[in-house]
């Protein structure tokens, strides 16, 4: 019980150790190595990089309670794009022409809308078919992106609405608009997660499925909103983000299933359900941006932040093993 | 009687679902087109999916011992880079070997870190994705890779080649599934691979050495992914960073599409390169037909929820999950 | 004279090919503890997923007061008042004990928020009645299982229940704890509460229960007064003959000692155990769940590492690491948890049963499927394996079966020291008989054999000396013509055997 506590302790305070010494390390580092002459730390900086979390901090955050849940979701990245298309196209669609800036709303309610239905579709299946949500997302991974291209073949999808582009340039206390989305959306996920019967009912199934299921919980309709709630904040990540770029390629949003993954996983998620949380997804979020903008910032390149990303994963994966290592006498199997 | 036929049928389609699926595929393409059976153009169908064949089949081994690999796609693009690179330093003699050595010392890392250590694999290998493309782009500079002399080298035999009028990919293709298919279906390794996929505890109650057994499943994995990238560098000579991204869900697509589960403990080498070739035709029938290639995304996407949703239906003997 | 609070009349359940269920028809007054037994695969457990409508009964009534009820699940059941405490435990480790006493039925705010005062007040109000030493907040994963348990039965206690069902529910606690137990089942009993009692253990049968009705093979028995019966044709009603606690008599030819113990201690689950079995000898090791007799066994076949002593094959000291090197040794081990432990259920038959010898097999680089198979038939001949055929999946068999190919497979490993851990868990009768016969068998063919064992009638039957554990020691060894079942069961129970002490070996 005593090892459980200090190994609990850790866990849950490892995430904020950790970018406390990505900190101090990039700072001193980057005395010696920048070559901005810019700190690390400079506040510019660092409100930059909130702002640059949130296109994988908001996906991220649907993929807690997805995880928690018991579940994974590959297609994130295919359903950003999509959005994104939804979003920039359907603002030029001949029958919002009369609407003037008026067509903002309605096209952010389009690709919010379309966003939620794709993860649906995969929470139905994954409900009706009994197919593993692994295998179902990795086919809705290759049939989203399919549709993606098939919008606009492998051309690029743009259009730039200065309105908005406005809104999503404008700072409010500070902070972007990305960013306050950032907030806004771990606000509403840790409500979700930690104070409604529904987000409590998401631990309960991840851990202990069975148990959920004899106590009358609805597993089926219960996996389907949380992938519903992911669809719906990837399209909402697609929307802030494009909101501001105004262009997308078919290939975007590429890769983001793994970056999302990876931040929840640093975040202490367990991989098999049952633990994690919305806090710690966000230490887990801004842990890799500031491993990215740090590594840059001293003058290193992708390849390494890549390097990085992925050795620090499997570091925290054996850490984990290790602190939750059995006795010498325990069996060996 | 009637209803004792339809569970016959039922469980036939449950075991060889798969080739019965592939039957009708082919059958239906080739009513569509006539060109679609034509040897040509199976040959160009098999030769393209080689490289995605041979990373399958060993793949099928990672999943058989109850693991998934999402390395296997960054992993080829650092053989195929490793050996471009390494061919004009050190003459193609040196660099393949080499090229096997590198790629086979990241298989038997993860090896150790699944089999030995413990570690979830998907987590580990989505890691390794992230840290050997990492180390790709440092090994090249972010560079493309080109050998400099395209017209004199015998490299190209491997990917460009033919031999007995085949095209020496597809030679390849086979020789590697004749060879590992045999390994797996009839050896003492092949069957303690699907005793620890099947029962981890049991086959370790049984005095098999399990961290033994998965490690050496990622370095077969990791070997495959080195001939995959060996046969992509020959045959293009020159190479992009990111020349494997993605494929790693093709190959999972792939042996998920060959009834191996993601459980562990089933599957075979026949089923996975059926599975191989099925997206391969889907791929080139659509093509024919003039239909874009995203097309097939779409088309994969349905073909693998319907083959994992019949294949779990057909066991638990209901349409529909049970799940309320 | 009150009427049941629950009523079962003339149930049927089939499933394809097999009655399960069949007549079971009996009542539970209120404030009545009714005491539900029958051996392993006699329909018990079919019978409460019945009453728990995860099973709709083929024919029959449920009946409860004088309502007739379907339930479509165990929510429903549950809003009725039937509620399950269950054996296994049925918990979320990662929520709060509130959270696991009303999982599935959280007190709810607007917005869907959880009523956490509300949630909390209930909650320490039932963990007050139960007198336990946690409260609501407590994450259920930091408890021992014992307590792990009482959150199990405070959820029972949420609803105003009519009739509570308890399943084996002392299986893992302690005698302090299991005093905390009939204490609940007495208040509920003064509550007015019909309570059913699934147990193995007499003594508790015997100490808390009214009334005691019997299945056998799906059949009900009757229903007795506990007052009015004992022991013996309880026991008679559920085997369908006289329990048979006949000692061995015949001993064997001993050899030379096969495999000797000094010392060997491991952690906290076991200390200070020295033993020896000869060839041509059975030895049985009783004790109760979790005395250290699975975790010996277990060691000796190198799945864990003593923190003390010596183990000694044909007179050497001998280090175990591994479960090949224990097979290179001679020794294997027919596991306790014969799904868990014993085969892979996707295999088939031969597969499974050559599997640790699969390496030795081989014909050139292949492993020699013909040897396979001769080895195959000649077990199946030897055991009575009925299968039909090698390529028959194993996870078909039925639990005699299975258990059949999981000895086969260990001796067709011609061991000098055959381990077997509870080797007729949940098989049936005759299979239990012919697995006794064979373990003798074995012995008088100079195998040194250990049999652990929860059962007195099986290590009386098989045994040439008994090893008593308790918590972890070994208590007294006994020969089989010393043997009592009192002194067996006080031994069992940590009382020695005083100053006269009788050790032998």
């Amino acid at each position: 019980m005593q090892k459980s506590t200090v190994s609990k302790a850790l866990k849950s305070g490892a995430i904020w150790g950790f970018i406390l010494l990505e900190l101090i390390f990039f700072s001193i580092a980057g005395e010696h190595l920048s070559l901005s002459d810019t700190a690390f730390m400079d506040g510019e900086n660092m409100l930059l990089l909130l702002k640059q979390s949130a296109p994988i901090g908001i996906i991220a955050m649907g993929m807690t309670i997805v995880m928690v849940n018991g579940n994974i979701d590959l297609s994130v990245g295919a359903t950003f794009a999509i959005a994104a298309i939804v979003l920039l196209d359907s603002m030029t669609w001949p029958i919002f022409a009369g609407l003037g800036d008026g067509v903002i709303p309605v096209a952010w309610l389009l690709a919010l809308t379309v966003g939620t239905l794709l993860g649906a579709l995969n929470g139905l299946i994954v409900w009706k078919t009994g197919v593993d949500a692994f295998i179902v997302t990795l086919g809705s991974m290759l049939g989203y992106r399919g549709i993606v291209f098939m919008f606009n073949g492998e051309n690029p999808t743009s259009h730039l609405n200065w309105t908005l582009v406005d809104f999503a340039e404008a700072e409010f206390l500070g902070f972007a608009t990305a960013t306050w989305f950032l907030l806004g959306v771990t606000l509403v996920m840790w409500f979700v997660m930690a104070r409604t019967v529904h987000g409590r009912n998401a631990y309960a199934i991840g851990d202990n499925r069975e148990a959920a299921v004899n106590a009358g919980i609805r597993v089926g309709p219960h996996m389907m909103i949380n992938f519903a709630i992911i669809g719906f904040l990837a399209a909402l990540s697609a929307v802030v983000f494009y909101s501001e770029a105004g262009s997308v390629n078919p290939n975007d949003g590429q890769l983001y299933e793994l970056w999302v993954i990876t931040a929840v996983v640093l975040g202490g998620t367990k991989i098999t359900g049952g633990a994690g949380n919305v806090i710690g997804t966000f230490g887990g979020v801004i842990a890799i941006q500031l491993l990215r903008k740090g590594l840059g910032h001293i003058g290193a390149d992708t390849s390494t932040v890549n390097l990085a990303v992925g050795l620090i994963l499997i570091a925290v994966l054996f850490l984990d093993k290790q602190l939750n290592l059995k006795g010498k006498e325990e069996l060996k199997v | 009687m009637a209803a004792m036929n339809r569970k016959d049928l039922g469980e036939f389609l449950a075991k060889q679902g798969i080739l019965v699926a592939f039957a009708v595929f082919m059958i239906a393409f080739t009513m569509a087109n006539q060109k679609f059976i034509s040897i040509d153009n199976v040959f160009s169908v098999v030769r393209s999916s080689a490289i995605l064949g041979i990373m399958a089949v060993g793949v099928t081994f990672v999943v058989i011992s109850g693991n998934l690999d999402l390395s296997v796609g960054s992993m080829m693009s650092f053989s195929t880079i490793v050996v471009l690179d390494l061919h004009d330093k050190v003459g193609p003699a040196l660099a393949i070997p080499l090229m096997f050595l590198m790629t086979l010392c990241l298989g038997a890392f993860i090896g150790f870190l699944v089999g030995y250590l413990r570690l979830n694999s998907l987590i580990v290998t989505l890691g390794m994705l992230s840290a050997i493309h990492g180390l790709t782009l440092t090994y090249s500079g972010g560079q493309n890779m080109d050998i400099a002399d395209k017209e004199g080298t015998w490299f190209s035999v491997f990917g460009q080649g033919t031999a007995l009028g085949i095209p020496v990919p597809i030679l390849m293709f086979l020789a590697v599934a004749a060879f590992l298919g045999l390994v797996l279906a009839r050896t003492p390794f092949g069957r303690k691979v699907y005793a620890v996929g099947g029962n981890g505890t049991a086959a370790t109650f049984s005095g098999i050495r399990r961290a033994r057994t998965v490690f050496t499943c990622y370095l077969i994995s990791s070997g495959c992914v080195a001939t995959a990238g060996l046969i992509q560098a020959s045959r293009s000579l020159g190479s992009q960073n990111t020349v494997g991204q993605g494929l790693e869900l093709e190959v999972l697509a792939a042996v998920i599409l060959g009834g191996a589960s993601l459980l562990g403990g089933s599957g075979t080498i026949f089923k996975t390169v059926i599975g191989v070739l099925i997206l391969g035709f889907i791929q080139n029938g659509l093509l024919l037909m003039g239909l874009q290639f995203y097309v097939q995304f779409v088309v994969t996407w349905i073909i693998i929820i319907l083959a994992v949703w019949l294949d779990i239906a057909a066991k638990r003997g209901k349409l529909w999950s049970s799940i309320a | 004279m009150t009427d049941p609070v629950l009523r079962l009349e003339n149930i049927v359940k089939t499933f394809p090919g097999v009655r399960a269920l069949d007549g079971v028809s009996f009542s539970v007054m209120p404030g009545e503890v009714h005491a539900l037994m029958g051996e392993n695969g006699a329909g018990k457990s079919t019978l409460m997923k019945v009453l728990g409508g995860i099973h709709q009964p083929t024919e029959g009534a449920i009946y409860i007061g004088d309502d007739r009820v379907t339930m479509a699940g165990p929510l429903e059941a549950k809003a009725k008042g039937i509620v399950f405490i269950h054996q296994e435990l049925s918990l979320a480790e990662e929520l709060s004990v509130a959270e696991n006493i009303y999982l599935g039925e959280l007190p709810r705010k607007r917005f869907g928020r959880v009523d956490w005062a509300t949630l909390t007040e209930r909650t320490n109000a039932i963990l007050g009645k139960l007198n336990v030493g946690f409260d609501a907040r407590t994450r259920v994963g930091d408890l021992s299982i014992a307590n792990q348990q009482m959150v199990e039965i405070a959820r029972a206690l949420t609803v105003d229940a009519k009739a509570v069902i308890f399943d084996e529910p002392t299986a893992s606690l302690t005698d302090a704890e299991k005093v905390v137990l009939f204490d609940v089942i007495a208040d509920l009993k003064a509550g007015g509460v019909g309570i059913i009692y699934i147990s193995h253990r007499m003594e508790e049968i015997f100490r808390i229960t009214d009334r005691i009705s019997i299945l056998r093979d799906g059949q009900y028995q009757g229903t007795v007064n506990t007052a009015e019966t004992d022991e013996e044709s309880v026991t008679q009603m559920m085997i369908g003959r006289q329990l048979d606690l006949s000692r061995n008599a015949s001993h064997h030819q001993l050899g030379e000692v096969a495999i000797e113990v000094r010392g060997l201690s491991c952690g906290k689950l076991y200390t200070d155990i020295s033993f020896d079995i000869r060839r041509g000898e059975v030895v049985g090791f009783y004790g109760l769940v979790g005395a250290g007799r699975t975790e010996i066994a277990e060691t000796l076949f190198g799945l864990r590492r003593p923190s003390a002593g010596q183990i000694l094959l044909g007179g050497v000291e001998t280090q175990i690491h591994s479960p090949d090197e224990a097979i290179a040794h001679g020794i294997s081990l027919v596991p306790e948890d014969r799904k868990g432990q014993g085969l892979v259920l996707g295999m088939n038959c031969r597969d499974n049963m050559t599997l640790p010898q699969v390496d030795r097999l081989a014909s050139g680089p292949f492993v020699a499927e013909g040897e396979e198979i001769k080895i195959f038939d000649k077990y199946r001949d030897q055991l009575d394996i009925r299968t039909p055929g090698w390529r028959q999946k194993v996870g078909n068999l039925s639990g005699g079966n299975q258990q059949k190919i999981v000895i086969g497979k260990w001796l067709s490993m011609h061991p000098d020291v055959l381990i077997v851990d509870e080797p007729t868990r949940g098989i049936d009768v005759g299979s239990k008989s012919e697995i006794h016969k064979l373990l003798r068998e074995l012995a008088a063919q100079g195998y040194a054999v250990m049999v652990i064992s929860s059962e007195m009638p099986e290590v009386l039957h098989v045994s040439d000396r008994i090893i008593a554990m308790y918590s972890g020691r070994i208590i007294r060894t006994f020969r089989s013509e010393d043997v009592t079942e009192d002194s067996l069961i006080q031994a069992i129970s940590g009382i020695g055997p005083g100053a006269q002490a009788t050790e032998v070996a």
